[in-house]
């Protein structure tokens, strides 16, 4: 049943990692989560996701340059994995399939 | 540097991030902070760092506790294992030999183990187990000392109470054990009991069912073992009931003990009575001097002496008591000593041969565990020899290792937990077997041993024994598989030369050894036994049944009871004797001829017999005549055996005068020597028959009793019970067939020949597993050759002889080795029996025979087995 296992949030890091390509490390994710979602994203929850989705297999870094204003501090690039993106069209074709079996008249405000 | 974020803040989280983590965060924390801090200047940015540092303390970032990287190896050993396992299941038959072979040795050691535990644990029942000794007499004679006389004079006890108390806790005088009879009402049972001094139970701490230790004070009590109890009164308490003694006496119950279990010197000892009733009882035993020997002292040491201390205080006591005695005065030269001898060695050491102390049964204690060491010695070499013969099957797999980089440390950890993981097993095998075999061992080693489970030195134990055995097994081959070349074993290069089988060669030599070795010792020891065995008794042992005299009645109805039975048509000699035939109860000396002693003062083997006795048991005169009923004069009469003659350098011994004179037989006149009798063997069948004399003076205890021949035993033992019956009512008909007292002769050598059979027949099977194993593997591994050979022409038997003649030489190599060896070790054991086999060449031919049929018959089945393939399926797989 649980074949590819993705959070809410798990889901939303992995699919702004999509967005970003190249640029996707730590602080750049969280700024586009925030400035996309209108939401606050704190570092802890962010990284924590990161880490999730490396143990899962689902994303993988790779160190960039040491920048002045990280005071020399290593980007962490982040990038889908196979696996990783397997795991997202999976979670995107259940809620396609559940969208779908949804009969018109269940959502029709008029009812309800 | 002001654009700095709070360095305790920074510091904390540097701390507990993962360090894989720590500077990628850390980047993105300082960015972060750097864009807050020209937005929205330093003091909000530095509340905001504050804050993502504090939601940054979570799980997932924090480092783990153990370290950084894993420090525990579990994994590793983990993958150990699962490798190990995967080995045994993959090659199935190797992992059978393997482990059933360790097992079987394994057990057996284990076996062998509790065997010798339970040696060196004999009379540790008793809680003063370290401070009882037995009083025991030495002396000098012809210049050598002589020890071990445990049989002491009546005036000792007293003494030794009276003038040397200080020295014991606890000193007990005892009675030999003996047969009588218990009755209530209906019920009578013969059992074997013995008088002893009334502070005996607390010295000896008997486990009282019912009553306490101070039940033999009474004169007239009795205290009776547990399963007495049950066959007199049942489950009920026997408390203070009368139980009549040989149909005379009546005692009462003060006391019920546990029953000694069987590895103490008082097992079997069903009641004891106060000593001080036979000594009331018997008014001639006060007036018993120094002279007269019969009675045993046991005796407690003070808690803070020791036994070298206390023996030093009382080693003068006889000497110094007989001193004035007139009647002592020639004895005086004996230089007689009062020695004790330790409960600690009762079992073990205390083995008197010529009054030496000898320790006998510590070496066979010895002997045993060390054949247990070498059992299992041998169950160890087969797994080396496996592992290190298979080693190219796994030298990849050492080769892989090796070039990811494992140590070579590392490699034989592996190693060594694969063997470990192969004795585990063995070990819950071999402790089910033991479990099962237990009862039969029981049987063959005539104990009564159990498995301590519950005991945690057992466990401990085990465990302990299980790392040896592990260590033992693995060390070798971990040691050899470790050492290939990574570079060699992968390029495909790598074989095992003729220097990689000399070390197993000379393991299977090793093998092969030991077991031809068992053998051999299996075989002296039974051509021994069956020689001894087939010795010429000099009388006719099968269908004579000696009974004791258990009450009075059997002499005052002696003639009735004589008659009846011989009308009963059943018996056809009834004649009567001072003891058994199967044994020498009495030794005496003052015997003279013409002044001059004969009997070199160590005194000749007595026995009193009635004037029928001769025709009864079937002795066999070499000259002169028997007794006879109808001339008076041959009260004063002896007969001799031919030992006593030439112990006494007779010519013409009939007719001959012997002056005998002798304090407690209160004798002192002359006796003529009526005839000459063939040797009967009455004591140890193993050494030679002690000169003996018969004479028909003297109180005689036992009824001898001669069943017509021809008649089944199982006819005539009714019709002699009911005799008994009839005339003597109040005592059970108890009896004992000559036959199998001298077959009990042989108990102890009996049981050392079947232990050795089996442990023999394991060390083959065990050496045999192993080359089972190896002839399979080498022709496995010359399937091609054969295939090529068998092509170019090679018939089946070369190829057998091929393949055979490797193993064969081998085998040759230990039997020429283990001749000498278990002939050394075999002379040795042999000499102590005076009356011995020579050791033919001929065992030594059957065994190197046997151990070379056994190994053509198991390596035959494997190279037979190869030598018939196919050649086609052999060659096609390449």
């Amino acid at each position: 049943m649980k074949k590819y296992q993705l959070g809410e949030f798990e889901e939303i890091v992995m699919l702004t990692i999509a967005i970003l390509y190249k640029e996707a490390y730590g602080l750049a994710i969280k700024n586009e989560i925030e400035s996309r979602l209108k939401r606050n994203v704190s570092m802890g929850a962010m990284h924590t996701a990161l880490v999730r989705l490396e143990d899962k297999g689902y994303i993988r870094s790779h160190d960039g340059e040491p920048t002045e204003e990280r005071m020399g501090r290593p980007k962490k690039y982040f990038q889908i994995t196979a696996l990783g993106k397997k795991a997202m069209e999976y979670s995107r074709e259940t809620r396609n399939a559940l969208w779908g079996a949804i009969p018109d008249v269940s959502l029709n405000v008029k009812f309800s | 540097m002001k654009n700095y974020p709070p360095r305790f803040p920074l510091r904390f989280f540097r701390w507990f991030c993962h360090p894989k983590l720590r500077d990628s965060i850390e980047g993105d924390l300082m960015e972060l902070y750097e864009e807050r801090r020209i937005k929205s200047g330093k003091l909000k940015a530095d509340a905001h760092f504050v804050k993502d540092v504090l939601l940054l303390f979570r799980p997932a970032i924090i480092k783990p506790t153990e370290g950084t990287e894993r420090l525990n190896t579990f994994g590793m050993y983990k993958s150990y294992f699962k490798i190990g396992w995967r080995n045994l299941a993959k090659n199935k038959g190797y992992s059978l030999i393997n482990i059933g072979g360790l097992a079987l040795g394994m057990g057996m050691a284990l076996v062998i183990g509790l065997w010798v535990f339970d040696e060196l644990s004999f009379n540790k029942y008793h809680e003063n187990y370290s401070r009882i000794a037995q009083v025991m007499k030495g002396g000098s004679f012809e210049g050598k000392h002589y020890v071990g006389q445990t049989s002491l004079p009546f005036p000792l006890i007293d003494e030794l109470k009276n003038n040397y108390g200080a020295n014991f806790k606890h000193i007990v005088p005892a009675s030999w054990k003996s047969d009588a009879v218990l009755s209530i009402q209906d019920k009578k049972i013969s059992k074997v009991g013995m008088f002893i001094g009334e502070d005996a139970p607390e010295m000896l701490t008997f486990k009282m069912i019912y009553g306490t230790w101070k039940a033999l004070t009474d004169m007239n009590s009795i205290m009776i073992s547990e399963s007495t109890s049950e066959a007199l009164f049942g489950d009920s308490d026997p408390l203070n009931q009368i139980v009549k003694i040989n149909g005379e006496r009546e005692a009462t119950i003060m006391g019920v003990y546990e029953d000694f279990p069987k590895n103490t010197a008082f097992h079997g000892v069903q009641f004891f009575r106060p000593w001080e009733f036979l000594v009331s009882d018997g008014a001639w035993m006060k007036q018993q001097g120094w002279d007269n020997h019969f009675l045993e002292i046991f005796a407690e040491i003070q808690p803070h002496a020791t036994f070298e201390s206390t023996t030093a205080n009382i080693i003068n006591a006889e000497a110094t008591a007989i001193k004035d005695l007139a009647y002592m005065k020639d004895e005086l030269k004996y230089n007689y000593e009062i020695l004790l001898l330790p409960m600690h060695d009762w079992h073990l050491r205390a083995d008197f041969k010529e009054g030496v102390l000898q320790s006998g049964p510590m070496q066979l204690v010895w002997f045993i565990g060390s054949i247990g060491v070498f059992v299992l010695l041998l169950a160890c070499i087969n797994f080396m020899n496996l592992s290190t013969a298979r080693s190219e099957k796994r030298a990849k797999e050492v080769g892989i290792r090796k070039a990811i980089g494992s140590i070579r440390r590392q490699l034989i950890g592996q190693f060594l937990s694969e063997s470990f993981l192969v004795a585990v097993f063995a070990f819950v095998i071999a402790i089910a077997c033991v479990f099962v075999s237990l009862p039969w061992f029981n049987n063959l080693s005539g104990k009564e041993m159990n498995m301590p489970l519950t005991e945690p030195w057992f466990w401990i134990s085990s465990f302990i024994f299980l790392f040896i055995t592990g260590l033992l097994a693995g060390s070798y081959p971990a040691l050899y598989l470790s050492s290939f070349k990574p570079v060699s074993v992968l390029k495909g290069v790598f074989r095992a030369g003729r220097s990689a089988s000399l070390p197993r060669k000379i393991l299977v030599v090793v093998q092969f050894t030991v077991s031809v070795m068992l053998i051999i010792c299996t075989g002296v020891i039974y051509n021994q036994l069956v020689f001894v065995k087939n010795r010429p008794v000099g009388y006719d042992r099968d269908g004579l049944l000696m009974i004791p005299k258990k009450s009075g009645d059997f002499n005052t109805k002696a003639e009735t009871l004589k008659a009846e039975l011989k009308n009963s048509g059943a018996v056809t000699e009834v004649a009567e004797s001072g003891g058994e035939v199967t044994n020498v109860w009495s030794h005496n000396s003052g015997f003279s001829k013409n002044g001059v002693v004969v009997d070199k003062d160590r005194g000749l083997a007595t026995l009193q017999v009635s004037h029928d006795f001769g025709k009864t048991v079937g002795w066999k005169f070499v000259e002169g005549r028997d007794f006879s009923k109808d001339i008076a004069s041959d009260s004063e009469g002896f007969v001799i055996n031919e030992a006593a003659v030439k112990f006494m350098d007779l010519t013409n011994p009939s007719g001959q005068v012997i002056h005998w004179k002798n304090g407690p037989w209160q004798v002192d006149k002359d006796f003529v020597i009526l005839g000459v009798i063939k040797d009967m063997v009455m004591d140890s069948p193993f050494e030679p028959v002690k000169p003996t004399i018969y004479f028909t003076m003297g109180w005689k205890g036992w009824l001898m009793l001669r069943v017509t021949p021809g008649m089944p035993m199982q006819e005539a033992l009714p019709k002699i019970e009911k005799v008994f019956n009839n005339v003597i009512p109040d005592i059970p008909f108890d009896y004992k067939f000559a036959s199998t007292e001298y077959a009990a002769k042989f108990s102890t050598e009996d049981r050392i020949g079947k232990l050795a059979a089996v442990f023999a027949i394991l060390a083959i099977i065990i050496s045999c597993l192993g080359l089972f194993g190896l002839a399979s593997f080498v022709a496995e591994q010359r399937t091609k050759e054969i295939g090529v050979r068998k092509i170019l022409g090679a018939s089946v038997a070369n190829l057998w002889q091929m393949l055979s003649k490797e193993f064969v030489i081998l085998v040759v190599l230990s039997c020429i080795i283990a001749a000498p060896l278990s002939y050394y070790i075999l002379y040795n054991g042999i000499k102590q029996y005076e009356y011995k086999t020579e050791m033919g060449w001929w065992i030594f031919a059957y065994a190197t025979v046997g151990a070379l049929v056994i190994t053509l018959l198991t390596v035959s089945y494997q190279s037979v087995r190869a030598a018939l393939a196919n050649p086609v399926n052999s060659l096609r797989s390449e």
